[in-house]
């Protein structure tokens, strides 16, 4: 994605546009100036991106516990991370999350995005309502969720007791934590929409024209125009979700700490363990470079597939 | 269809499959309210009672058990500084990316671009272990320092609206004797305030709702953020299972944010826009 990003070119300067006066002083000292305005960005980039990313690869191959002097431990970490079952745990438990909650999210957001790029009433009103959970915070939302999970008094199990089910206690059912975390991932589904809500805007009102002259129902159009149009944005969104589930932090922390039995423990709550319970400096790094790498992997196999799938737009679409 | 008088039939439908859902997505923030307003006796409660008369002393009672006015002023130091440094910070990169030419300018750019994917995790344990050697931990410099170097994202929104920005205004201004800090300042940054809102009202969320950073560099209860204060509620010993008062410190956690949001929902969403279609 972040070459895409930057495939618009950066202004080519017409430099001509500037009096070639001095000549050569002009744009050396332009150059100058340039690094001074870029320089924050450029500290920033190695201070706190490039240089915490070398030395964190560099730490997953020590055992450091912050008090004494790191060990160079060789490959030892990892070699221990795939005999770590609770690392494997964690791993199946991530990789399920993802899974399910990324793919899930997407179609839910696509529909409701399909609904609301139409002429109703109270339009504004429904934007609203359905991204205003993904503006709370992790913690709060968390919060909510505890208490609607709420094996005894919770809403979600009135709610089932009104048609006659018996809800689990889902959040110290280890058979039903994870699904009540993926469940609460799903009410953030509004960014999502919202990116695909402004891509349906760019698809051209003719296409679905067309394919109403040939007869298509209002489902088969939208598989045949606005599914193929808006691959792009799905593109996107997946690689996004794939990031976030390798992320997400705060909701399975809050809601569960990662029990029971380590079923809800995503990758990034067993590397807090690790970091800042355990003090295992060298291990969680190890962690977040397995997880770096697995990122790396998908979204490479995400780009190397979309020529399949993505739907690039030739002159004549537009 | 749509010459017949009233809604055609296609939009009733999608009317009430709309208002269903909405409902689904609101509730729980509905029973969040609720729960907050009930008394003790009224919470757990099956099934769940409805219609009672709202305890507004909940929400005093929750500032007089913890320091929550404590916790709010921590916040908005640390979310008011963070939005000051990632707006100066990120529109002076951005003009520089946008306007000035220089050898590996555009290298530079493709590399900040590409941390946009680097997975936080990656980046936190060398960083904290930094700023526990500088003696930083308990303090918010961890918190703030970094939102003065910039953020990829935000560099890229404002040099996007930077180079639209047509040129004849700052050569105006440099046949006037202006240099590039003042036509950064006096020009470029008084134009661009629609990139300003929406970077603030990003950074105001995004830093507001943070919690792995507060948590794991601020331990001292005294400098506790909102929500860091808030994940530790339910075992806190004094608040303890008191629904009612926790939902109601949930309520006044989440205000701010829903707040921000629709009051400055055009900015959002047209933030959200430009990083998904730009692509």
């Amino acid at each position: 994605m972040a070459q895409r990003l930057a495939v618009r070119p950066a202004a080519e300067e017409p430099v001509a546009s500037t009096p070639p006066r001095r000549g050569l002083t002009m744009t050396r000292r332009q150059a100058l100036w340039c690094y001074v305005f870029i320089a924050p960005a450029v500290l920033g980039l190695l201070l706190f991106s490039i240089g915490p990313m070398l030395a964190s690869l560099g730490l997953s191959f020590t055992s450091y516990d912050m008090l004494t002097n790191p060990v160079w431990t060789g490959g030892d970490n990892y070699s221990a991370l795939f005999a770590d079952p609770i690392f494997r745990k964690s791993l199946s438990v991530t990789l399920i999350y993802g899974v399910v909650s990324v793919p899930v999210t997407m179609i839910l957001a696509l529909v409701l995005a399909i609904l609301l790029n139409s002429k109703l009433p109270a339009l504004k009103f429904f934007r609203s309502a359905y991204y205003l959970p993904s503006v709370i915070s992790g913690v709060a939302v968390a919060m909510v969720w505890k208490w609607m999970f709420n094996g005894e008094y919770g809403l979600i199990n009135a709610a089932l007791a009104k048609v006659g089910i018996d809800g689990p206690s889902w959040l110290t059912d280890e058979q039903w934590a994870l699904r009540a975390l993926i469940f609460m991932s799903l009410w953030g589904f509004g960014g999502t929409m919202l990116i695909y809500l402004a891509g349906l805007q760019g698809v051209p009102k003719e296409l679905y024209e067309a394919a109403k002259v040939d007869g298509a129902s209002t489902f088969r159009q939208h598989l045949h125009v606005t599914v193929p149009m808006l691959s792009s944005v799905t593109f996107f969104n997946l690689i996004m979700g794939i990031i976030n589930s390798l992320q997400v932090f705060a909701e399975p922390f809050v809601l569960t700490q990662g029990g029971p039995n380590n079923s809800t423990l995503l990758l990034s709550v067993y590397l807090y363990q690790n970091a800042f319970q355990y003090l295992k400096m060298g291990y969680a790094s190890a962690i977040a470079w397995v997880a770096f790498a697995i990122i790396m992997v998908l979204t490479l196999l995400v780009f190397r597939s979309m020529p399949m799938w993505v739907h690039t737009e030739t002159e004549d679409d537009r | 269809m749509t010459k017949r008088k009233g809604l055609p039939l296609g939009t009733w439908i999608r009317l009430i499959v709309l208002s269903v859902g909405c409902f689904a997505v609101l509730m729980p923030v509905v029973w969040m309210v609720l729960t907050s307003l009930k008394a003790p006796t009224q919470v757990f409660v099956t099934p769940p009672i409805w219609k009672f008369t709202p305890q507004w002393h909940n929400y005093a009672e929750v500032f007089q058990l913890v320091p929550f006015q404590r916790y709010i002023l921590n916040t908005a130091t640390i979310v008011g500084l963070v939005v000051l440094g990632t707006l100066l910070s990120c529109s002076f990169s951005a003009y520089g990316f946008a306007r000035l030419q220089a050898p590996g300018r555009n290298t530079i750019f493709l590399a900040l671009m590409a941390t946009l994917m680097l997975p936080t995790t990656v980046t936190l344990v060398p960083t904290y272990i930094v700023f526990n050697h500088l003696g930083w931990l308990n303090t918010f410099k961890p918190l703030i320092l970094p939102a003065f170097f910039g953020s990829a994202f935000f560099i890229f929104l404002f040099r996007q609206f930077f180079m639209g920005i047509p040129r004849e205004l700052e050569e105006a201004a440099r046949i006037d004797g202006a240099g590039y800090l003042r036509i950064w300042w006096t020009i470029f940054l008084p134009l661009s305030w629609p990139v300003i809102a929406t970077v603030t009202v990003f950074t105001f969320i995004a830093s507001y709702n943070d919690f792995f950073g507060p948590v794991i560099y601020l331990s001292d209860e005294s400098k506790y953020t909102i929500a860091v204060a808030l994940s530790y509620f339910s075992g806190s010993p004094r608040i303890g299972p008191q629904m009612h008062l926790t939902m109601a410190a949930t309520t006044i956690a989440a205000l701010p944010s829903i707040l921000v949001f629709l009051l400055a929902q055009r900015y959002f969403i047209r933030g959200i826009a430009v990083s998904g279609v730009n692509k």
